[in-house]
């Protein structure tokens, strides 16, 4: 999706005192997005989000919402509204009247309030709640008040910040959905801060990792996911194997990589960027390994050099963790590294198989492993 | 033994009562006891010299109704309505400035307001006379700026002005009322100042988010949820100014007399102690009207 750029940060920079809280981002994000900036606490994901409402103005750099220059407009002229990660309810007021606030700041007439507050409220699912104040609503009412009073004011923009973070994880879950559907439905670009991977990927269209204040990687939640492009992006998303090795061979079509970790070879159906002798690090997901109590063999890797048996590996069973859907094993290989495998329970009597002590095989796909270069 | 701390007091009367004797006890002996006699004192008359008979006349509260008296009540109460006026208006924005500020400089600026308790009262007060006499540092200073326009006026050959006549600054009305602004400052910013410390910042974002600008944001959003703090400031700050006997004592003028006054000179100079006593339940009467007015206006959800 290349649409229109609604929000383009230019090289922003902003400073606490030696903090580098946002480090030379750009970034630009296209209208009818879903966005989610994700990142550790402390990686400057809120402070970019809260420059974009006009509540931090950058040191260094420009931000412009709908081609317009706004890093010096106060956040009470900009075209976007947010939602607060503690909500920011005004407990004083009912829920009608936070809802209307900012219509009547505007100086929409009386008769024009009403419906349209209505309507807010419907929009999510609130109806008949207006009377009520906010002490008398639960977590999720309380941010769905937020929300409608956020949208009533048609934002270019919706702001989110860790809008799930307060909800317990069944609602959190329903949110996901909800939120997602409510984008769909009105076409607003949201951008949403969440340190949640799971939040991210569930439900942005488009996401940008970031850590110690700099950009790490922009790009879908399976480019994210797949095709990380450092360890941190590779480690923070989701779970992974991560070896330190060495490119031996690199070619169009292949490439080795042997790693201290492993008692075998890595080989790769692809070429890697990297000068041969260079340290490199292979990033394994943990559903990317095939485990089984026989040693594989079946399936030769389609590669000319590839060895029978590469990409196999022997271990023992040292950790079961029994998900439900699925039960993560930590493996030991014969060279002493753990490797981290997940298998999906086919059967019922699927967990009862392997136990730990047990003598196991690793095998993986010569496509699966990502290479990272720093 | 642990178990027994762990123990709710609810459980643990014995405990509990006695723990509370003492206080109750000098409650008793030290406040009610005397207010109870006071009270007594104030339906009976003086005979000769140190007696009183307590006979049960309303003659006191029937003098104390004497338009004399209930005038300089109504002052009393008008110069300690417009001290809290004052106190709330100057009050509220140093207080905003404090929670305002950066934390490392909240705890100065709040020492800075907390200063003048570490100083007796009396003292503050002749500092203020210091400063509001004929001769005093305002006078000295404002006669020093008159001479050297004069004599610039003059050098210019352009005319000759009038001698500097010092302001009346001291002994007056204005004298009192800055004088118990002056005192009563403290007990507004610091209330003001924690219930504004409670305020969730994001509200504030929240509703320049939604378009309103800074005095929208005060009066929408600040001062109705500062009420509480706004309400038991305006008690702490309006009760004490209107029983004030030191202050306009020292620094007002024949007019500028405050019931307290009157009740102290019942006291002492008068010798009628009935009068006295019967002017001060009036006093205490008028203080428990404006509680009830205080929390009649301080929301219920006000206790958080």
């Amino acid at each position: 999706m290349t649409g229109r750029a609604i929000i383009t940060f230019e090289n922003v920079t902003k400073r606490y005192g030696r903090v580098v809280a946002v480090d030379n981002v750009s970034l630009s994000i296209d209208e009818g997005e879903f966005f989610a900036l994700l990142g550790p606490s402390g990686c400057g994901k809120t402070t970019l989000l809260r420059m974009v409402a006009g509540l931090e103005t950058p040191d260094d750099g420009r931000i412009l919402i709908d081609g317009q220059d706004v890093t010096q407009v106060p956040p009470n002229r900009r075209p976007v509204n947010m939602v607060f990660q503690s909500y920011a309810v005004f407990p004083h007021m009912t829920v009608a009247a936070n809802v209307a606030y900012g219509l009547k700041v505007e100086g929409v007439a009386e008769a024009e309030i009403a419906p349209r507050v209505e309507q807010a409220l419907k929009l999510v699912k609130l109806d008949g709640y207006g009377a009520r104040k906010p002490d008398q609503l639960s977590g999720g009412q309380r941010q769905r008040v937020a929300l409608a009073r956020a949208l009533i004011k048609k934002p270019r923009v919706l702001l989110l910040d860790e809008p799930l973070s307060a909800l317990d994880a069944k609602l959190r879950e329903q949110m996901r959905f909800e939120l997602t559907q409510l984008q769909d439905q009105i076409g607003v670009t949201f951008l949403i801060v969440t340190h949640d991977q799971d939040e991210a990927l569930a439900m942005a269209s488009r996401c940008a990792v970031m850590n110690k204040g700099l950009l790490q990687q922009v790009g879908s939640p399976s480019d994210l996911y797949e095709f990380p492009n450092s360890r941190f992006v590779a480690d923070f998303i989701g779970q992974v194997n991560i070896f330190e090795g060495r490119l031996d061979i690199d070619a169009p079509d292949h490439a080795v990589i042997s790693c201290p970790g492993l008692p075998t070879p890595v080989y790769l159906d692809h070429g890697v960027t990297g000068a041969t002798g260079a340290t490199v690090w292979v990033a394994l997901r943990p559903e990317k390994i095939e485990l089984s109590g026989r040693k594989p063999g079946s399936e030769p890797p389609k590669m000319e050099d590839a060895p029978q048996g590469a990409n196999i590996v022997a271990g023992e069973v040292r950790h079961i963790v029994y998900l439900g859907s699925e039960s993560l094993f930590e493996v030991e290989l014969d060279g002493g590294a753990r490797v981290k495998a997940l298998r999906t329970n086919l059967t019922r009597w699927d967990q009862e198989d392997f136990a730990v002590g047990q003598p196991v095989w690793l095998a993986w796909h010569a496509c699966s492993p990502a290479i990272l270069l720093n | 033994m642990a178990e027994n701390v762990e123990e709710p007091w609810t459980q643990a009367r014995g405990m509990f009562a006695s723990l509370l004797a003492g206080p109750v006890l000098f409650l008793f002996a030290f406040l009610l006891a005397p207010l109870a006699i006071i009270w007594g004192y104030s339906f009976g008359h003086t005979q000769g010299l140190k007696d009183i008979v307590v006979d049960g006349t309303f003659a006191n509260y029937a003098h104390a109704l004497n338009p004399l008296y209930l005038s300089i009540l109504f002052k009393s109460l008008v110069f300690a309505v417009l001290t809290t006026g004052i106190c709330l208006v100057v009050g509220f924005p140093v207080a905003m400035a404090i929670t305002f500020a950066k934390p490392q400089s909240r705890a100065w600026l709040l020492l800075l307001i907390m200063l003048p308790f570490w100083t007796n009262l009396l003292i503050r007060t002749y500092a203020l006379m210091a400063v509001l006499r004929t001769q005093g540092y305002i006078n000295v200073f404002l006669g020093f700026l008159w001479n050297s326009l004069s004599h610039l006026v003059a050098t210019a050959h352009l005319a000759h002005l009038a001698p500097f006549q010092p302001l009346d600054l001291l002994y007056n009305n204005f004298a009192v009322i800055l004088g118990l602004v002056y005192v009563q400052l403290p007990f507004m910013v610091l209330p003001l100042y924690s219930a504004m410390d409670r305020l969730d910042r994001s509200l504030l974002e929240a509703s320049l988010d939604l378009g309103a600008g800074h005095l929208r944001t005060l009066f929408q959003i600040v001062v109705p949820l500062a009420m509480p703090g706004i309400a038991s400031g305006v008690l702490v700050t309006l009760i004490p100014s209107l029983g004030a006997f030191l202050t306009p004592d020292l620094l007002g003028g024949v007019d500028s007399q405050m019931i307290a006054n009157v009740i102290e000179r019942q006291f002492k100079a008068a010798n009628d102690w009935p009068f006295g006593a019967a002017l001060s339940f009036l006093l205490m009467y008028v203080t428990f009207a404006a509680i009830a007015l205080q929390s009649m206006f301080t929301p219920k959800r006000g206790r958080r």
